[in-house]
């Protein structure tokens, strides 16, 4: 009788295996999470430094425009000017995003409203397959084929601004093409069938009805790629030619963010304001990702809002 | 008439548009295999880089990069899976979780290089690893994380409910019904997952630069010691992998024939990758069929 009575009150092995199992998955989950705290501390505590304990101002890093840290510009302050490196990683950005854009929508359109079958036999996987491709690859093919065309084409010495956007523009060609058709493959069937049945033209119907509702998905898709344009750091290390100078031409040497953080954070001691300085680099990289990340929920959620409606 | 001019001319615009981008890709392909598989010999793929001299091979920046990529995924895999399951079997549908999940999708966005940064200042200085394989295990694993979980999360939430039920029917608990029925059924998914996310790794080079080292000394491959530092095992010692030794011959080698070098490793590293894309394809089907006794 008692060890029934026992059995009952006492904890089953199997609720004590389900607690366990239950513990270790949730700690799992929590590991995860710490490391992004951990990540966004580290690096926030190093970058801010330059403006806590090496004192400078912040309106003068954003917008200074010579970058030297050790030496001293020639205001006599510290020369940690990091406009041209901003710049260089917007221009870029921008600029790829922008001739990226057409050619994925137009690709995308191809894929999936005008030839579906070859899109689906030939270009999904040839596109999936180049989301892959690692990127030091693009930038040694960036290395042989576009600054040299870059630099018989346009002269110079063909690092620079172009070369990147070249090379970020093949990059992110892939991804937002992939992204862009999901996105229009998502548009129910239904629409175009009414849209035709109006007696709309292939093209109308793509045009003023296709790609209107597929609209939010292909911000995404345009967002997440300028995301990774924006923090793509040795394939654009290659081609840019790393000069810290606020680029006057689209061939001039230029640098971005992440080139200079690749180049510099191995040359400076831990501490140092050189080194920090590197570290308020990293941190603008930082919210600049969770900037790109909050624009896209922002169209997602809503995309999701004008479709329900 | 009109409109049906402009629907002709826009379909020739889309044809030509997807024609050039299908131009550039096959140009893009074609141009490292073509450069780089000539390249590729035995003696290449075995014996180790010459800084000065020309002839020198890849061996030990392969190797390294396949033991990488071994440990990172040893490690990230058992974190993913706990996650994963948590996510999609226990976590409760509330604010909290929202918020959890941001987090995983704000990890899968950083930019790799400040994933190799943390890694630097974390693992390389704070814990005093110093340039080394575990460093760069470990930088991989934080850059692995997000996508290995999103993956296993989804491959679970497409086991049908009726496997839960069936499970929690006989008596079994939730752990035991995720352990011994869900999971074992995710299987072909988690596994398609694990090695489309292992062809991203092996490629990475931007979060190895400052936490595996830039360099490749020569290794002892008749000491399979793992604790001493000429072994091939060691994990404490500095490994410059495939991905990171192309970029480093390119940005400031003086290697004599540094082009061909890095044709030949691009195109290893291409040929890598559409093999872990056509093996997970594979072993995804194939397990599938198995299992499900098709």
């Amino acid at each position: 009788m008692d060890k029934i009575r026992e059995s009952l009150l006492k904890k089953s092995v199997a609720s004590k295996i389900e607690r366990r199992g239950k513990a270790i998955s949730l700690l799992c989950l929590a590991l995860i999470v710490g490391i992004v705290f951990l990540i966004f501390y580290f690096v926030a505590s190093r970058g801010l430094a330059t403006f806590f304990q090496n004192h400078i101002n912040v309106w003068q890093f954003f917008s200074g425009t010579q970058w030297n840290p050790g030496t001293t510009g020639t205001n006599g302050q510290p020369a940690v000017g990091a406009l041209p490196m901003i710049v260089g990683s917007f221009l870029i950005t921008i600029l790829s995003a922008l001739i990226a854009t057409p050619f994925a929508i137009g690709t995308a359109v191809f894929m999936t409203e005008i030839s579906p079958r070859r899109g689906a036999r030939i270009l999904r996987p040839v596109t999936e397959l180049l989301v892959g491709i690692p990127s030091v690859v693009y930038g040694f093919i960036g290395l042989q084929v576009v600054v040299p065309f870059v630099r018989n084409t346009f002269g110079g010495s063909g690092y620079g601004i172009l070369s990147g956007t070249f090379v970020l523009f093949v990059m992110i060609l892939p991804t937002v093409t992939s992204m862009t058709a999901d996105a229009l493959n998502a548009v129910p069937r239904y629409y175009r069938e009414a849209s035709l049945a109006l007696g709309a033209t292939r093209w109308q119907t793509i045009y003023k009805v296709v790609l209107r509702a597929a609209v939010p998905g292909m911000l995404t898709a345009v967002v997440f790629g300028m995301a990774r344009a924006f923090g793509e750091a040795l394939a654009v290390q290659m081609v840019i030619g790393n000069a810290t100078l606020l680029p006057h031409n689209l061939v001039s040497p230029a640098a971005t963010l992440t080139s200079i953080l690749t180049m510099g954070i191995g040359n400076t001691v831990m501490g140092s304001l050189q080194n920090n300085a590197l570290w308020s680099l990293a941190m603008i990289l930082l919210l600049m990702s969770l900037f790109f990340n909050l624009v896209i929920r922002y169209i997602g959620r809503k995309g999701k809002l004008s479709h329900e409606r | 008439m009109n409109a049906k001019r402009i629907d002709k001319i826009a379909t020739g615009v889309l044809y030509a548009v997807a024609a050039f981008v299908v131009i550039i890709l096959i140009a893009l392909l074609g141009y490292i295999l073509i450069q780089g598989v000539p390249h590729i010999s035995w003696h290449f793929l075995t014996s180790p880089a010459l800084a000065f001299e020309a002839g020198g091979g890849i061996g030990i920046q392969l190797f390294n990069s396949f033991y990488l990529l071994f440990l990172a995924l040893l490690i990230s895999l058992p974190i993913s899976l706990g996650a994963g399951i948590y996510l999609n079997e226990y976590a409760p549908q509330n604010t909290l979780t929202g918020l959890i999940r941001t987090t995983i999708e704000i990890l899968s966005s950083l930019p790799s290089v400040v994933v190799g940064l943390f890694g630097y200042l974390f693992f390389v200085v704070q814990f005093k690893l110093g340039f080394s394989i575990l460093s760069g295990a470990f930088a991989l694993t934080v850059f692995n994380l997000p996508i290995l979980t999103r993956s296993i999360e989804d491959a679970l939430a497409n086991i049908s409910d009726n496997q839960r039920e069936a499970g929690y029917a006989l008596g079994l608990s939730r752990w035991e019904t995720v352990t011994k029925i869900v999971v074992p059924a995710a299987l072909p998914s988690i596994i398609t997952g694990v090695v489309l996310s292992a062809g991203r790794i092996f490629g990475e080079a931007a979060a190895l630069i400052y936490t595996a080292g830039q360099s490749a000394p020569a290794l002892d491959f008749g000491n399979w010691n793992p604790f001493d530092i000429s072994s091939p095992l060691s994990p404490l010692r500095p490994a410059e992998t495939l991905a990171v030794h192309i970029w480093k011959i390119n940005s400031e080698g003086i290697m004599p024939d540094a082009k061909a070098v890095s044709a030949g490793a691009s195109a290893v590293l291409i040929i890598a990758v559409l093999l872990f894309n056509f093996l997970a394809r594979w072993l995804g089907k194939r397990l599938y069929k198995h299992l499900t006794a098709e």
